[in-house]
């Protein structure tokens, strides 16, 4: 079944076309990878996904994005009820300055979630669910900030699925980790995949690789191949595909 | 040669440098000192007009009477002399000027010369008298105790609820009731100020568009520019009318004058200090946020105002403080009663509205001069502990922050 | 899902609210800004003539023109700047270029930042005890004008150690790196490339001085003087003390009320012209620094 459909994308901020005409269809519970040099427009897709763009002033952005059969460009989309069903990790691990359990509570809070009991038990599930909970059980109360980057990465991906989206954006999740909270974070992620649809932007080609369904290749804004990623790695058919994957530019 | 030629020349510079960073130090050293070198002369003085005298009769046996007890005295709140741990005996308040109803003109002389004689005799025949009078109508063989006044103590001076430095027999130096003033008149500022000037700052930093926010501020730092002269003015001829006849009161010039027309002083430090601290909220705790389908409100309020909440409190202390030391603006809109306030409805008198009223006309170097100068340095405290604060608040974010 | 569309709905409708609130709030300010300035120009733009600004004042300050009020606060400015502005100047360039971060620069900052706060009728308790009684000067435009000079020196200071600040490090380690010594890199080098924002600096202490009451008012100002000061030992009247003066305490307060808007015009103006100047100063020359 499609989860995400986007038909003739494009994307501007100010003068500068940051997206040229992207068309690309996810399935449901699939890992897709982005790839490609910095400055194609990746990162940019990815957050017209859950309209975190539109925090920018003077960009511009036309053409269709479904999710569920939904455009969520639409006129009547709400952007709040997107962004709950469409969760995001970013780059650097930001936990709110507030303690471990209120960072993943938060998220609930605001999405009108009051009975006490039900907020403890989803914060749990959720700590549970990124393997994070036999390293903070104890310390619920501490400042988020008392965490190993890699710890708070993990608590970032829990406190994304603790209101229960159905498609989770990673934009590089692992760049500001070290190699082991690296392998933790790609593990969590192909178990993932059983439940949620992932859109996930990396550098990192081995990861691409290792966690993926499918891969997108974006260069200077313009999708150039998009495929099964055993394909995108073994016999892409444009060139331009295998000379960024074989390491000739980017 | 040459070398050493300008190395000795940078030397100079240097110190020449040096001695004028130091300016701003040796003037707060300064200041400090003369403050509270005048101000501390009020406590080194008896509260009485210079050339008067207090006198009782000689078989009275009260010798010493505190500057309140005076008062009481001739507030006629203390009317016998065993209240005073002296005899059980009435207190007959005189005044030079009551000498008439004692003696008629002819007994005292066509140029009074025989005043102090008759007052001589008064003191003498009358055991329950206090007598106030100049030192120039002493007799000679004045046969009256002069009596021994305390000076002011701090405490007294603290703590005292009447400011009426030449009131007669003795001068009232209570600053309880312009402390209070003050206190008022600041909060009740930034009482108005601080919901506005948030609201405002929100605006800027998290909603206005990058060209609104442009225009706007500018506009908002020309009202820090506009003297306090002219906001005292404007509040005489708008503000004070307005509130005499929205709340029908007898003046219009009151408490709650003063604190809006000092909250809209306020308003720029404020504006600009918490807009500043809410711009500094990193971009992605708000992204977070809103990634979690928190609306902009709500990232507003749980996320971008806890995180720059020590920058808002600092914004807010440091409107009380320019509020607190502001003198123009209140002087002209307040009213100037030296009364304890109960409402905001009322005049009320501040600490920088009186030295700017008094000094004028208080004698260099009298009591009263003396006792402006405390006020002086009562501010100068209040203000420095503000400024501390402010800096503390600041320094404990900068800390957090790492 | 109706719920969440309720909640949703719930959502927005408290956000329109707070969001509607934030920005009537804001433009209710900017409106208040402009209805103080419209009801002074208003008021006083029919008095302001000639003879306004040339005259002396006459019949009890009821009439005739602020003339000697106007020169006053011109001298007061020009003895206030003569002071503060290179004793300000030298000591920013002291903190920024010569002294090493440490226990020395935080004093001298926290005492900047300290004077900085202290209330302007303290001053004028100062400047009184210190400039008209122990140093003998009396009522006087010097005694005024250095009361003012200590009052904006910490904004002196500020705005040009922050000009300073902004001077890339790489002119002066290229002056240096050529023999140059750390004074005739200041001198001709640092200093030239900040000099913009420090005049700009400069323009706006002139706005504060000739508004300030309070320091002026036991140290310099006569309430009715209609002569010109010869000397900067002579007392002299003073715009915004005049505009006190006549609001407050003339001896007819409703017939100079035309008087007093024309005093407030042109203290606003002042204000005006001279925030003007240095935001097109900072605007000019910023431009003029990105282009090259």
């Amino acid at each position: 079944m499609l989860k995400i459909e986007s038909k003739n994308v494009n994307f501007n901020y100010g003068d500068f076309q940051a997206l040229h005409d992207i068309s690309i269809s996810m399935k449901e519970n699939t890992v897709t990878a982005l790839i490609g040099p910095s400055g194609c427009g990746k990162s940019t897709y990815l957050r017209l996904l859950n309209r975190m763009n539109d925090l920018i002033d003077n960009t511009h952005m036309n053409g269709t994005i479904l999710i569920d059969g939904q455009d969520i460009y639409d006129k009547n989309t709400n952007v709040d009820s997107l962004r709950k069903n469409v969760g995001m990790v970013f780059q650097k691990p930001n936990p709110f300055p507030k303690t471990i359990f209120e960072n993943v509570a938060y998220g609930l809070r605001v999405n009108g979630v009051t009975d006490k009991k039900e907020i403890e038990e989803r914060v749990i599930t959720s700590i549970e669910q990124v393997a994070l909970w036999d390293e903070v059980k104890d310390k619920l109360k501490k400042s988020a900030f008392e965490l190993s980057g890699g710890q708070q990465q993990r608590l970032c991906i829990a406190r994304a699925l603790a209101i229960q989206p159905s498609i989770l954006l990673m934009d590089e999740p692992t760049s500001a980790l070290d190699p082991i909270s690296t392998s933790k974070v790609e593990e969590l992620i192909y178990e993932l995949k059983n439940k949620y649809t992932i859109v996930i932007v990396t550098h990192n080609m081995q990861q691409a690789g290792r966690v993926s369904d499918n891969t997108a290749f974006f260069y200077m804004g313009k999708l150039i191949e998009y495929d099964k990623t055993k394909t995108i790695f073994t016999k892409p058919t444009i060139k331009q595909t295998e000379d960024y994957i074989t390491g000739r530019f980017g | 040669m040459k070398t050493n030629f300008k190395q000795i020349k940078e030397k100079i510079i240097e110190t020449i440098l040096m001695l004028s960073s130091a300016a701003t130090s040796i003037t707060v050293v300064l200041i400090v000192f003369f403050l509270f070198v005048e101000g501390a002369g009020v406590f080194n003085k008896k509260p009485i007009d210079d050339g008067f005298l207090l006198a009782v009769s000689a078989e009275n046996t009260v010798h010493k009477l505190q500057p309140s007890q005076i008062k009481d005295i001739y507030d006629q709140k203390i009317t016998n002399w065993k209240e005073l741990g002296g005899k059980d005996q009435a207190i007959v308040l005189f005044r030079a000027g009551d000498i008439t109803d004692y003696y008629t003109e002819e007994e005292l002389g066509e140029n009074f010369e025989f005043f102090p004689d008759k007052i001589n005799e008064l003191v003498a025949k009358t055991p329950g008298i206090i007598a106030f009078f100049s030192d120039k109508y002493k007799a000679k063989d004045f046969t009256g105790r002069e009596l021994d006044i305390d000076k002011i103590k701090v405490s007294e001076f603290l703590t005292g609820e009447e400011w009426f430095p030449t009131a007669q027999p003795i001068a009232q130096m209570g600053v309880k009731p312009l402390i209070y003033g003050t206190l008022w008149v600041s909060f009740g500022a930034i009482l108005l100020a601080l919901p506005i000037g948030l609201a405002a700052a929100i605006y800027l930093s998290e909603i206005a568009k990058k060209r609104t926010r442009s225009i706007l501020k500018p506009i908002i730092e020309l009202l820090a520019g506009i003297p306090s002269v002219v906001y005292g003015f404007f509040g005489l001829v708008i503000i004070v009318p307005l509130i005499q006849s929205t709340f029908n009161l007898p003046v219009g010039e009151t408490g709650l004058a003063g604190s809006v027309v000092l909250a809209i002083m306020a308003l720029p430090t404020i504006i600009t200090i918490s807009e500043d601290a809410m711009r500094n909220t990193p971009r992605a705790m708000k992204e977070a946020s809103l990634a979690l389908g928190a609306s902009q409100w709500q990232t507003i309020y749980k996320v971008v105002m806890p995180y720059s909440a020590s920058g808002i409190t600092a914004g807010a202390i440091l409107g009380i403080g320019r509020a607190i030391g502001e003198t123009m603006a209140v002087l002209m809109v307040t009213g100037n009663a030296a009364v304890i306030p109960t409402t905001l409805l009322e005049p009320v008198r501040t600490i920088p509205a009186t030295i700017a009223a008094e000094l004028g006309e208080a004698p260099n170097g009298g009591l009263h001069y003396e006792a402006l100068f405390a006020l002086g340095c009562i501010l100068f405290i209040i203000t420095f502990g503000i400024n501390m604060l402010v800096e503390v608040v600041t320094n404990r974010k900068s800390h957090k922050k790492h | 899902m109706s719920a969440e569309i309720k909640l949703a709905k719930k959502k927005k409708r408290s956000q329109n609210i707070a969001f509607g609130l934030f920005t009537l709030t804001s433009y209710a300010i900017v409106a208040l800004l402009f209805v103080i300035l419209a009801f002074i120009v208003i008021k006083g733009i029919g008095v302001i003539s000639w003879e306004f600004i040339s005259e002396m004042p006459k019949n009890g300050m009821t009439e005739g023109g602020i003339f000697p009020a106007i020169v006053g606060t011109l001298c007061l400015v020009l003895v206030s700047m003569v002071f503060a502005f290179p004793v300000g100047v030298l000591a920013a360039i002291y903190m920024n270029e010569y002294v090493k971060d440490g226990i020395l620069k935080k004093i001298i900052k926290q005492m900047t930042n300290n004077l900085a706060g202290v209330p302007s009728i303290v001053f004028g308790l100062f400047g009184m005890s210190l400039f008209v009684n122990k140093m003998g000067f009396g009522d006087s435009i010097l005694a005024g004008g250095l009361t003012l000079g200590l009052l904006v020196l910490p904004i002196v200071i500020r705005t040009t150690e922050e000009s300073l600040k902004a001077v890339d490090d790489t002119f002066r380690q290229a002056s240096l790196g050529l023999g140059a010594s750390k004074w005739e890199t200041t001198s001709k080098v640092v200093f030239p490339i900040a000099f913009p924002n420090v005049i700009t600096g400069l323009i706006l202490s002139i706005g504060r001085v000739s508004g300030e009451t309070a320091p002026i008012l036991f140290t310099v100002a006569a309430y009715f003087l209609p002569k010109l000061p010869t000397s900067i030992f002579d007392q002299a009247m003073a715009l915004p003390y005049h505009l006190y003066v006549i609001s407050t305490s003339g001896t007819n307060i409703e017939a100079s009320r035309a008087m007093a808007y024309g005093t407030a015009l042109v203290l606003i103006i002042i204000v005006l012209i001279s925030n003007l100047l240095a935001n097109a100063l900072r605007k000019y020359y910023g431009k003029k620094v990105k282009m090259n």
